[in-house]
């Protein structure tokens, strides 16, 4: 099936469903002038990511190589301080191999703030111009790389909206598109049942030691995936919001497991896992739902598909958040916000198919270009702090 | 039967989820019983299906998700005064972090 014939055809042969520009700083010394230069273009289509670290990450270096050439992204503009230990030649040269037009402006050598905000600009217009003429071409189904996550869950989350996810999530895979779920912390006490799914002996294995990875990285921690609201929207225990979190991941079979960064070799279902590897350093794995959503992002999805029952705002830099609200009462305080009414089914308004059958149909019309609530409230926001991780084996992708 | 403001996920689970807002002086029906709401309660919190023991395990979608801390009366609100997860406890108001998760009426 083609989803559209007008998707955007990157020179390395990636499609993507938006045309983004995306302006990088690379330390945070640089954020205000890369802000800057964005300002003025934010509504046509330019987006500001960074990392404000000025001590190197591999994770941190992967994570702007995966998002600066990712399908939605057809141009970047990379703002430096000048002194940071960020490696912003070798981003550069990762961008220009992928056949983006890339440019580097460092504060340092530019005469400062002022100036190269001016010089910003003056190169934002020539990449608009650059980007404006990218070929289009036929996105396939199984080309289409779709991400879930949830934020500001209640316990409607995980009878609603999840599972509503979980039914899109089933269609999408039957028709070999690549879909991501995640949180590791929050599908502890679901190894069992998740194991049982995964496609080979091995894999399930794997999965199981995401979880118990995660459990220790979170008991170290002191504190679970779990915040206040959580318990006032009437879950209880970790193991109660990972049941509700788990049901995104639909039926099918589990095909893999990836780390940010990691792209999918092809269609199926893949389990995310977000909780780095070894001693447990640089604190929270994620310190919020946008890190987990830049990671899925890093991963080639087009399309992010967002859970809430709470009442989450969020949107995300590079690829649209469908934003799916579990919770009738939160639906209608907060509507505008909100792409699907998933809350419906428990109102006998809507059945979990329906529901399912809504986003779905939804996703891809994103992926036609139909605006998503939080990229027309202009939401566009990004966080990527340090982690570190381990490549994955040869176990955890499929034999394709 | 239970009243239609509540939700059985699965008939093997010992609670039930509201489904819509319960105030305080509602009547429901438990399990075929009259019982009353002593206090708001949005939709999403879990009343018992029947009574449970401390120490049982509390099961939703047939899965369980924690255990009792005490004995819970068929229809009785199921939260973190009378149930704690069997994994990370950590984020319970007994275990003495810094959340403040009591208020289920705002």
């Amino acid at each position: 099936m083609i989803i559209t014939d007008q998707a955007y055809l990157r020179a390395d042969g990636r499609k993507g469903i938006r045309n983004h520009i995306v302006v990088a700083y690379l330390v945070e010394c640089a954020h205000h002038v890369a802000r800057e230069i964005v300002y003025p273009y934010r509504e046509r289509g330019v987006h500001l990511i960074g990392f404000g670290g000025c001590y190197p990450n591999d994770y941190a270096a992967r994570m702007m190589r995966t998002l600066c050439t990712h399908p939605n992204v057809g141009g970047v503009i990379l703002l430096s301080l000048g002194c940071e230990s960020f490696n912003r030649n070798s981003l550069r040269e990762a961008i220009a191999a992928s056949g983006r037009p890339v440019e580097t402006l460092v504060i340092q050598q530019n005469g400062g703030t002022r100036k190269t905000i001016e010089q910003g600009r003056k190169l934002m217009d020539d990449m608009l111009a650059k980007v404006a003429q990218v070929p289009r071409a036929p996105l396939h189904i199984n080309e289409f790389i779709v991400g879930t996550v949830c934020g500001g869950s209640d316990a409607t989350s995980g009878i609603t909206a999840n599972p509503g996810i979980g039914r899109a999530f089933d269609k999408l895979v039957e028709q070999k598109a690549g879909c991501i779920f995640e949180e590791t912390g929050e599908l502890i006490g679901c190894e069992d049942i998740m194991t049982a799914r995964a496609a080979t002996p091995a894999l399930g294995g794997i999965l199981r030691d995401s979880v118990t990875k995660a459990a220790k990285y979170y008991t170290v921690l002191g504190h679970g995936s779990f915040a206040p609201g959580n318990a006032e929207g009437g879950l209880t225990t970790m193991e109660e919001k990972s049941m509700g979190a788990y049901a995104k991941s639909g039926a099918s079979r589990i095909s893999g497991l990836l780390k940010p960064g990691d792209i999918p070799p092809c269609g199926g279902l893949y389990l995310l896992d977000v909780v780095p590897d070894g001693e447990v350093r640089f604190g929270f794995p994620n310190i919020n739902d946008n890190a987990e959503i830049a990671e899925l992002i890093a991963c080639g999805s087009h399309v992010i598909l967002f859970s809430t029952g709470r009442g989450s705002v969020v949107g995300s830099a590079i690829s649209p958040v469908i934003k799916v609200c579990a919770n009738p009462e939160t639906y209608r305080r907060m509507s505008e916000d909100m792409d699907v009414d998933a809350g419906k089914i428990l109102e006998g308004r809507a059945s979990l198919d329906e529901v399912g059958r809504e986003i779905l149909d939804l996703s891809l019309a994103v992926a036609r270009g139909e605006q998503t609530k939080s990229e027309e409230l202009g939401h566009q926001e990004f966080v990527l702090t340090y982690k570190s991780f381990e490549p994955i084996g040869p176990s955890c992708l499929p034999s394709a | 039967m239970h009243d239609p403001k509540l939700l059985l996920l699965d008939p093997a689970d010992n609670v039930l989820v509201a489904i819509q807002t319960l105030e305080a002086g509602d009547t429901l029906t438990v399990a075929g019983q009259r019982v009353n709401v002593p206090a708001r309660l949005t939709l999403g919190h879990k009343l018992a299906a029947r009574a449970i023991r401390a120490g049982e395990k509390i099961l939703k979608y047939r899965v369980p998700i924690g255990s009792a801390t005490q004995d819970i009366a068929a229809g009785e609100h199921v939260h973190l005064h009378n149930m704690k997860s069997d994994y990370i406890q950590t984020f319970t108001l007994e275990s003495g972090q810094t959340f403040s998760t009591k208020h289920d009426h705002h």
